[in-house]
């Protein structure tokens, strides 16, 4: 178990490293172009070199990566070019409004879908598990720019209940984080609870679950004590996962709704060619994918006692 | 139940069963009904599509608004621009239904290469592609949508590869877990010992063994290759204005909502629909492969 | 237990004219169809038939367990004079688990791996008795004890998968023995065990119903276990039981052609091809939704007479016997039935000459090496350990002969296999195959005409075909592949004679797997083996998977194509009797390790190695005239990872010495001529032993 966490860690600094030399060079093989990006188009050849000459761009490539991989460490995260502060002045803020959404997202998808899923896969083909299969289908199959479209028409334009955009100009609304959970939760849940439906509807079928029942237990007891101990390892995993899909989502949201969050900040900055920040807003965005899955992976390990003592 | 005699099924050569099968499922013939829609508008886009897409007719117009200059209605309103919506949903039609099968096609072909390698070899070639596809997963996949769009620019061919690079290992590790287990099947044993070559087996023994979950896998893939261009064009990562795009109309729209809501309630629904169709069939497929 | 005493002369389960259907969307089929059976206190009552035979069904039946597609369609079932269809949810369950209770097939996959043994057993009286967790932890570990596991305490700490196969099913049986059921519902419960655990297994479950006073209601295909442990049987044919009556008489005087043709299919040990062929039953059993007119069996009946047998559905008449349980039959024409095994007389075939070695190993060791990721691993540094699976093994096999390699699982039989085949290579020692060293060589090293000599027969008839490929594309590749014809239509007409050599139509070309039967598929892989005209085949469990009537079917035709080619055959099986059937020279493995080897007369006659002597007393024998004495091994199989040091099976052996065979490898002794056998006792000892198996001179009747 410590060697798997340990391996598990490991692999995560791997990835992190592997990431980050990837990001380094898409973005920053050419230190011409990034002259540009922050000087901007019209800055003279000169200017561009005085400033590459400044910032150490004519080193060789790996000396670079080493010194930005290094600042990276301490926290040197570089100046937005676009907001002339430090990355990091702008990007904790950012995130910690995105925590906030993803929180109440949580809050709302987990115990849903498993709900819901545990229920539909209870009973195979049951009406309850029709509804629920279709329902998940559906707000599946609407991508989350769509259904932020068709909420506003209902809930801001039609019904007049919420305000339209997420802005928190002045000071933080909760009315206004309303719509941009809901359309999070809708395009997400569907999928965390179609994976607990399926797992659950696995472990209804198999061998040991006849056991329990032709040992004359109460039905609850099976579902309880020996359904649900194997059917939630799978969706386990796929929660801790579905943050990855969260960050995607985030970006949409956060554009449409006009929040100030992690999400939008990486979209600006990404059309603007801010190149500091989209480096520091990548990083960040894979070591919390890369950190949830290998807490998912040690989790499964934990949870299964097949692997935990083998 | 092991007594109850039952046809020997095999667990992946249903596939093409499954598409007669499928008739029996209302869900996966909904689904495909969809798909078959919005195919025929996109194929017969030059017949039906009322108005050329790019036409100035006449902005803001409500639908039903009936345009003078050409005596037509037009039933689904006009843009900002004054351009027929009906007519841009169904030459977008064609954007979404070129480019969504490309990409997945693309991936697929990359996907099942890395897979059969890595799931048939196993050993070092196993270990180095299921590290690449581990780091490639690891992303968000918006985020390298985004950073390599932003870097390389918005077009059709850069949408192509940034999804076939995105999705290809999703694609491998599941090619690669049905090979893994393939590969313990007798009859792949049985041409090891007739000496057929690796391409051979991956080929003629695995691959086509596979087909059944992979057909369903390619449909919710297609779902959400369609949801990602839509994204992409929605915040204007998509492909470059003015041609006719779901994702772009809606943001075009987007500062309009409030007024002239039916500008991006349409395309929003044209997108649904059609992504709502694949996952449908994915269903049905599904369903009527655990059948028998 | 006061009350039991009171229902003594009651049954304790009645079925009257129970007919049980699946309701598919192809509609109804019967699976189960007018069934009857009454079982006393401590009765012990078997139902043996083959697959798609619908004697499970019966069981989840009697439990009212059928799915949600399943249902009661007819008659009654009565527990104890109650009808069980009367019952409601709650009593049923209070029924379920502790008045009946079960036993299953697969003992790892009925428990649930996330949850302790103690956990599991523990349940049982909590639920049935009330018991508080103290008390029912206690019962728990006593019924564990019953069971003969030993450590209790340790094994009710674990889970499942930490302990072995054997062991899971003890655990199974105790749960079940917990709640003191008046009966044991036992659907194939040795059946994924290896023989001398089934041994052990069998010898528990008639001890501890004894105790308990348990009815019990044994399901199998097995004939020999049924014989070894019921005192009544019923054979179930196609949805219906076809005969049923004292064990004796079903297997001395059988009434119905199919209890007859399923007695003329199974091998005996102590019986081989020459002296008694097997008669294989005809066809195949028709599909639930297929069934012919009138009697079920008709179609592959040598008695069958239209007028009579094929007009309606026929019903069961008694037979006269004398004394004992009804003897009955679903036969029109039982009358006309000769009683006993028609064998054909004539049928002796002399045994055939062997002409030179062409297969050779010698000194062959294969190890696997497995990396330990464990802490305790990483500590000591012993990170890359290594399965043993094959050490020191070397035989010959010569031109027409049929070498048996037997062993129980985890023995390393199927790892000959694979080196032999150029799946693996062999880490140290000599493959010769026809004067060429070949133990080094993968396949794809190996020329198309070395490949073509030595091919293989696989296990799973369900895995043996490729699923997307026609049998003809199939066959067709081989045959190219080894370079016997080229040119298209020839490839085509060299399968048709393929097919028409393994007894299937030519039409068959063009179909594909699944449109074939378990034995049909067997028949493909062997043309398939045959195809490149080799010098050996490898079999590797041919018929373990099918059914027997097919079986047998399948054992004959591989010896006649082999006799009539020449070919060499490495018979790769569990089963000892099939071994005795069919094979001329026999080696014994046990952990990797040769025992005993010898032609198949010296090994199944003494002297034995202790091992061979276990393995002979643990196999179940279809024949009421033969004696056993029995041997149950205790222990389980060790590790190949880390085998005893001394005589690998030191460590379950009844006749071990001492410290001597914990610590030193056993010499090799010879007796006759080449009759070897690995042992530390003295070759004059291991000959004075009685032989296992003993044939009683059948009295005249």
């Amino acid at each position: 178990m410590l060697i798997l966490i340990a391996k598990r860690i490991g692999f995560m600094v791997m990835t992190m490293v592997a990431v980050s030399i990837l990001l380094f060079l898409v973005l920053e093989i050419s230190p011409g172009s990034v002259a540009t990006k922050v000087l901007g188009q019209y800055a003279s050849d000169e200017q561009k070199n005085i400033w590459l000459e400044q910032h150490g761009y004519f080193e060789p490539l790996w000396y670079r990566y080493g010194v930005w991989a290094g600042n990276f460490m301490t926290g040197e995260l570089g100046v937005s070019h676009r907001f002339k502060v430090p990355v990091g002045d702008i990007m904790w803020p950012r995130l910690w409004n995105t925590a906030v959404l993803g929180f109440w997202t949580f809050a709302l998808i987990i115990p849903a879908s498993l709900i819901l899923g545990v229920l539909a896969g209870m009973r195979e083909g049951s009406k309850l598990d029709r509804a629920i299969s279709i329902t998940s289908v559906l707000t599946t199959s609407i991508p989350e720019f769509a259904s932020a479209v068709f909420l506003s028409a209902i809930f801001v334009f039609g019904l007049k209940w919420l305000p339209g955009t997420s802005g928190m100009i002045n000071g933080f609304d909760p009315t206004q984080l309303i719509l941009p959970v809901m359309v999070l939760f809708l395009y997400d849940f569907g999928y965390v609870a179609r994976m607990t439906r399926a797992s659950m509807a696995e472990v209804m079928t198999t061998p040991y679950i006849r056991t329990a029942i032709l040992k004359g237990l109460p039905y609850r007891q099976v579902i309880v004590k020996h359904a649900l101990r194997n059917a939630l390892i799978a969706p386990f995993t796929v929660i801790m996962l579905q943050l990855n899909w969260l960050l995607s989502g985030v970006i949409v949201v956060e554009f449409f709704f006009a929040y100030k969050g992690f999400g939008a900040l990486l979209l600006e900055a990404s059309l603007n060619q801010d190149i500091f920040v989209i480096e520091a807003c990548a990083m960040v965005a894979v070591f919390v994918a890369v950190a949830t899955q290998t807490i998912a992976d040690i989790g499964y390990t934990y949870l299964n006692p097949r692997i935990r003592f083998s | 139940m092991t007594d109850i005699a039952k046809t020997p099924s095999s667990s992946t050569g249903a596939a093409l069963r499954s598409i007669a099968l499928l008739r029996e499922s209302w869900i996966g013939m909904l689904g495909a009904g969809l798909i078959l829609f919005w195919v025929l508008v996109a194929l017969f886009a030059p017949l039906l599509a009322p108005h050329d897409p790019l036409a100035i007719l006449q902005p803001f117009a409500k639908p039903g608004t009936l345009h003078a200059a050409s005596g037509t209605t037009l039933w689904l309103g006009a843009d900002n621009l004054g351009r027929d919506i009906l007519s841009r949903i169904i030459w977008g039609s064609r954007t979404v239904l070129i480019y969504a099968p490309l990409a997945t096609g693309c991936a697929y072909v990359v996907g099942i290469i890395m897979g059969l390698a890595a799931g048939y070899h196993r050993g070092w070639w196993d270990t180095v592609l299921s590290r690449i596809g581990d780091i490639i997963l690891s992303f968000p996949v918006l985020v390298l949508y985004i950073i390599v769009i932003a870097t390389f620019g918005a077009s059709g061919f850069n949408i192509v590869i940034a999804i076939t690079f995105a999705s290809a290992p999703g694609i491998m590790r599941i090619v690669r877990g049905l090979a893994l287990d393939l590969r313990n099947r007798d009859y792949v044993a049985a041409s090891q010992t007739r000496g057929e070559t690796s391409f051979y087996i991956m080929m003629v023994e695995i691959l086509p063994n596979a087909r059944g979950p992979l057909i369903v896998d390619a449909c919710v893939r297609l779902g959400y290759v369609i949801i990602t261009i839509g994204v992409l064009g929605f915040l204007g990562l998509g492909l470059p204005p003015p041609n006719p795009d779901w994702g772009g109309m809606v943001n075009e729209a987007r500062g309009m909502a409030m007024i002239f809501p039916h500008m991006t309630l349409i395309p929003c629904a044209a997108i649904s629909s059609l992504v709502l169709g694949f996952n449908l069939l994915a269903d049905g497929l599904r369903e009527v492969s655990l059948r028998d | 237990m006061a009350d039991r005493n009171d229902t003594h002369d009651t049954p304790v389960l009645e079925i009257e004219d129970l007919c049980v259907s699946y309701f598919t969307r192809a509609g109804e089929i019967p699976a189960v169809i007018d069934f009857s059976l009454s079982l006393m206190p401590g009765e012990s009552v078997g139902l043996v038939g083959e697959s798609g035979c619908g004697k499970s069904t019966v069981a989840m039946a009697i439990m009212r367990y059928l799915g949600g597609n399943g249902g009661i369609v007819d008659g009654t079932v009565r527990f104890k004079g109650q009808d069980m269809a009367a019952l409601s949810a709650a009593e049923l369950r209070a029924l379920r688990g502790s008045q009946i209770a079960m036993v299953y097939q697969e003992p790892m996959a009925a428990l649930n791996p996330a949850l302790t043994i103690g956990t599991q057993l523990a349940e049982v009286p909590v639920t049935h008795a009330d018991a508080s967790a103290d008390e029912a932890y206690d019962q728990a570990v006593e019924m564990l004890r019953d069971v003969e596991l030993p450590d209790p305490e340790r094994v009710m700490a674990a889970y499942p998968h930490q302990i072995s196969g054997g062991q899971q099913q003890r655990v199974v049986i105790a749960m079940a023995l917990l709640g003191r059921p008046a009966l044991l519902l036992l659907d194939e419960p040795t059946t994924a065990l290896d023989v001398t655990v089934e041994a052990g297994i069998v010898t528990l479950i008639a001890e501890l119903s004894r105790k308990y006073g348990t009815a019990l209601l044994y399901i199998s295909h097995n004939l020999g276990l049924m014989l070894e442990v019921c005192d009544r049987i019923g054979v179930m044919y196609s949805g219906e039981m076809v005969e049923s009556g004292d064990i004796d008489a079903i297997f001395e005087q059988p009434r119905h052609p199919y209890t007859l043709g399923l007695l003329g299919c199974v091998p005996l040990p102590h019986a081989d091809k020459n002296e008694r062929p097997l008669t294989a039953i005809p066809g195949q059993l028709p599909l639930p939704h297929e069934r012919p007119q009138g009697c079920n069996f008709g179609p592959r009946c040598p008695s069958f007479e239209q007028g009579v047998c094929g007009i309606q559905s026929i019903a069961m008449e008694a037979v006269p016997s004398d004394g004992g349980a009804p003897h009955t039959v679903r036969c029109a024409r039982w009358q006309v039935v000769e009683p006993v095994c028609a064998l054909p007389e004539g049928d002796y075939r002399p045994p055939s000459a062997f002409g030179e070695t062409v297969l050779e190993v010698d000194g062959m060791q294969k190890y696997y090496t497995v990396r330990d990721t464990s802490l305790r691993a990483f500590v000591t540094g012993k990170t890359v350990r290594y399965v043993k699976a094959n050490e020191d093994l070397s035989f010959k096999a010569r031109e027409g002969e049929t070498v048996a390699i037997v062993g129980e699982s985890g023995c390393g039989k199927s790892t000959v296999a694979r080196v032999l085949m150029g799946l693996e290579t062999a880490t140290s020692g000599a493959v010769r195959f026809q004067d060429s060293d070949v133990g080094g060589l993968l396949a794809h090293d190996r020329s198309p005409a070395q490949l073509g000599a030595l091919q293989m027969i696989f296990q799973n008839p369900n895995e043996t075909l490729n699923p997307s490929l026609t049998i003809g594309a199939q066959i067709g590749r081989v045959i190219r592949k080894f370079g016997i014809e080229r040119d298209t239509s020839r490839v085509r007409s060299r399968v048709q004679k393929l097919l028409e050599m393994v007894k299937l139509p030519s039409e068959f070309a063009s179909r594909k797997p699944r449109q074939l039967s378990g034995g049909q598929k067997q028949r493909v892989a062997i043309a398939r083996a045959f195809a490149g005209n080799p010098a050996a085949v490898i079999a590797d469990e041919p018929i373990s998977a099918l059914d027997v009537s097919v079986a047998a079917a399948v054992t004959e035709l591989i010896m006649d194509i082999q006799r009539d080619h020449k070919t060499t055959l490495l018979f790769i099986s569990h089963d000892l009797s099939a071994v005795r059937y069919l094979a001329d020279r026999v080696v014994v493995m046990y952990l990797g390790r040769v025992m005993e080897q010898g032609t198949t007369d010296e090994v199944f006659s003494p002297p034995y190695h202790p091992y061979t002597e276990a393995l002979l007393s643990a196999v179940p024998i279809a024949d009421t005239t033969v004696e056993k004495r029995r041997i149950v091994l205790e222990g389980v199989l060790p590790s190949s990872l880390n085998p005893p040091k001394g005589c690998p099976f030191s460590t379950r052996c009844q006749r071990r010495l001492g410290a001597i065979c914990d610590n030193e490898p056993p010499p090799v002794q010879f007796h006759a001529d080449k009759h070897a056998i690995a042992c530390h006792i003295p070759m004059d000892e291991l000959q004075d032993v009685e032989p296992v198996i003993t044939v009683k001179v059948r009295l005249a009747s």
